[in-house]
């Protein structure tokens, strides 16, 4: 292991997590929005959006992420649509994580039961106070667990937009091999910086969720 | 008398589909008296209270609060569910708001109270239910008897003039069914209006003013509820009754 090699390309890693972290930051956020309309969409049965939204769910769920990503990038550039490598790879994340949040979010709503509903009612609730302070709290609560698996599933999921020549985590470490053959070094370092990227969002996820569950659930 | 009638029911007719459930059901209930639905299972007792409160439509008949029809198309379900308590089978406390929080969601939000005030009522509620020490648990830290004297006294924080009980009790481990009625019976000793669906025999006996007998979907009878109980009129509430009587006993 050339350790002097490690330290030399420190800055280069650095500088790509940034970017990693940058496009997971846009693709969960721009996720979690999408999603929640969608399930929005599907939980209150809105005529013809919710099948343009179940149609979108089993696009986005059954075509690999790489092939979506290509298609933005190189696809829409034939029929004249060029798209900035960034922009393309925030798209097709959102594209791709926006279906798994829809879901997460659909479970946590189709969880909330009828007689919590009734029983909203009844002391007077109007449907959009029933929403806010009855539905979607427990829904939430629900949908939380899975929802940090989606985001953290994102976070890993940007190591395709290095097929898109973005100069992400993945791209380096491939590069670093192809120009130096460092193999071990580079992908050591890769491995590293992946996990110093993950595990501090898993924690901070773990703790939020148990926060968040803590009323309806205890620990 | 007549000026007294807080809930009133007139030809009540309710279909799920084609299949009738209530058949023209007709019924006063006036300020302060304590109405028990009787009834074999699946005759439209809940269905009834569930229509006064305006969560099953009607299709033809009505139902007037204080002399107001509340089942006229355009009914302030808002307002109206307001002056109706309903306490239901399974509790249905909110798992992610505490005790405190569940009494005070209607007060606060439906009605627009000051916190002060709303919560020192609902403390004061909760001090005779003697649960005011639990005031911050979550409802899964309460037993099922104790979460359904929350259930109802959060009906009654909003001050309803009229409480219907729909099987309360039912899903309630004996040992806590005596706690939910004791609190129902006090509330019946302070004058108010209750429609209480049941199957607690000895309770009916001890609460009610009077006893609506329901079958398939209409009133076969209604009296004084002891004349009921000692001297039932019809043959389908004597066979009712029966049920609850062991004659037999084992060899």
């Amino acid at each position: 292991m050339d350790f002097g090699f490690i330290i030399q390309s420190l800055p280069l890693y650095w500088k790509a997590a940034q970017l990693t972290l940058t496009i997971s930051v846009w693709a969960i956020g721009l996720s979690l929005l999408l999603g929640f309309f969608c399930s929005l969409i599907l939980y209150f049965q809105v005529p013809v959006l919710s099948l343009i939204v179940k149609i979108y769910i089993e696009i986005s769920r059954n075509t690999p992420s790489l092939i979506q990503l290509f298609f933005l990038y190189y696809g829409l550039t034939q029929i004249g649509l060029k798209l900035e490598a960034e922009l393309c790879a925030v798209a097709g994340l959102t594209f791709l994580g926006g279906s798994y949040m829809a879901e997460a979010f659909r479970s946590g709503l189709e969880a909330v039961g009828k007689t919590q509903i009734e029983s909203g009612l009844s002391i007077g609730l109007s449907r959009s106070q029933l929403v806010r302070y009855v539905i979607f709290p427990q829904a939430f609560s629900v949908s939380m667990p899975a929802l940090e698996a989606n985001a953290i599933f994102l976070i890993k999921e940007t190591s395709i937009v290095s097929a898109v020549a973005l100069p992400d985590l993945m791209f380096i470490a491939k590069d670093l091999i192809g120009m130096y053959y460092s193999t071990k070094e580079a992908l050591t370092l890769l491995v590293l910086f992946y996990l110093i990227l993950l595990l501090p969002v898993s924690l901070l996820l773990t703790a939020l969720e148990r926060k968040v569950r803590y009323g309806q659930f205890g620990n | 008398m007549e000026q007294d009638i807080l809930l009133e029911i007139n030809q009540l007719h309710k279909n799920y589909d084609d299949r009738t459930v209530l058949n023209g059901v007709n019924l006063k209930v006036h300020k302060g008296e304590v109405v028990v639905i009787l009834g074999p299972s699946g005759c439209g007792k809940s269905t009834l209270l569930r229509c006064i409160n305006g969560l099953e439509p009607i299709q033809s008949g009505d139902i007037s609060l204080d002399g107001q029809s509340i089942s006229a198309a355009g009914t302030d379900w808002h307002l109206v569910r307001q002056k109706i308590g309903m306490v239901f089978q399974s509790y249905d406390l909110f798992p992610h708001m505490t005790i405190l929080e569940n009494i005070l969601l209607g007060p606060l939000k439906v009605q627009k109270r000051s916190q002060e005030e709303a919560t020192r009522q609902a403390e004061a509620l909760l001090e005779r239910i003697g649960l005011l020490d639990r005031k911050d648990a979550f409802p899964r830290q309460l037993s099922g008897g104790q979460k359904q004297r929350v259930a109802i006294v959060r009906a009654l924080c909003m001050n309803p003039e009229v409480m219907l009980f729909d099987e309360v009790t039912a899903a309630l481990d004996p040992e806590m069914v005596r706690e939910v009625l004791d609190v129902m019976l006090g509330l019946a000793k302070q004058g108010m209006t209750m429609v209480i669906v049941t199957h607690e025999m000895g309770f009916a006996k001890a609460v009610a003013d009077k006893v609506v007998f329901i079958d398939e979907g209409k009133i076969v009878e209604e009296s004084d509820a002891e004349l009921f109980f000692t001297d039932p009129k019809t043959d389908r509430a004597k066979q009712f009754l029966n049920i609850f009587n062991f004659n037999e006993e084992k060899g």
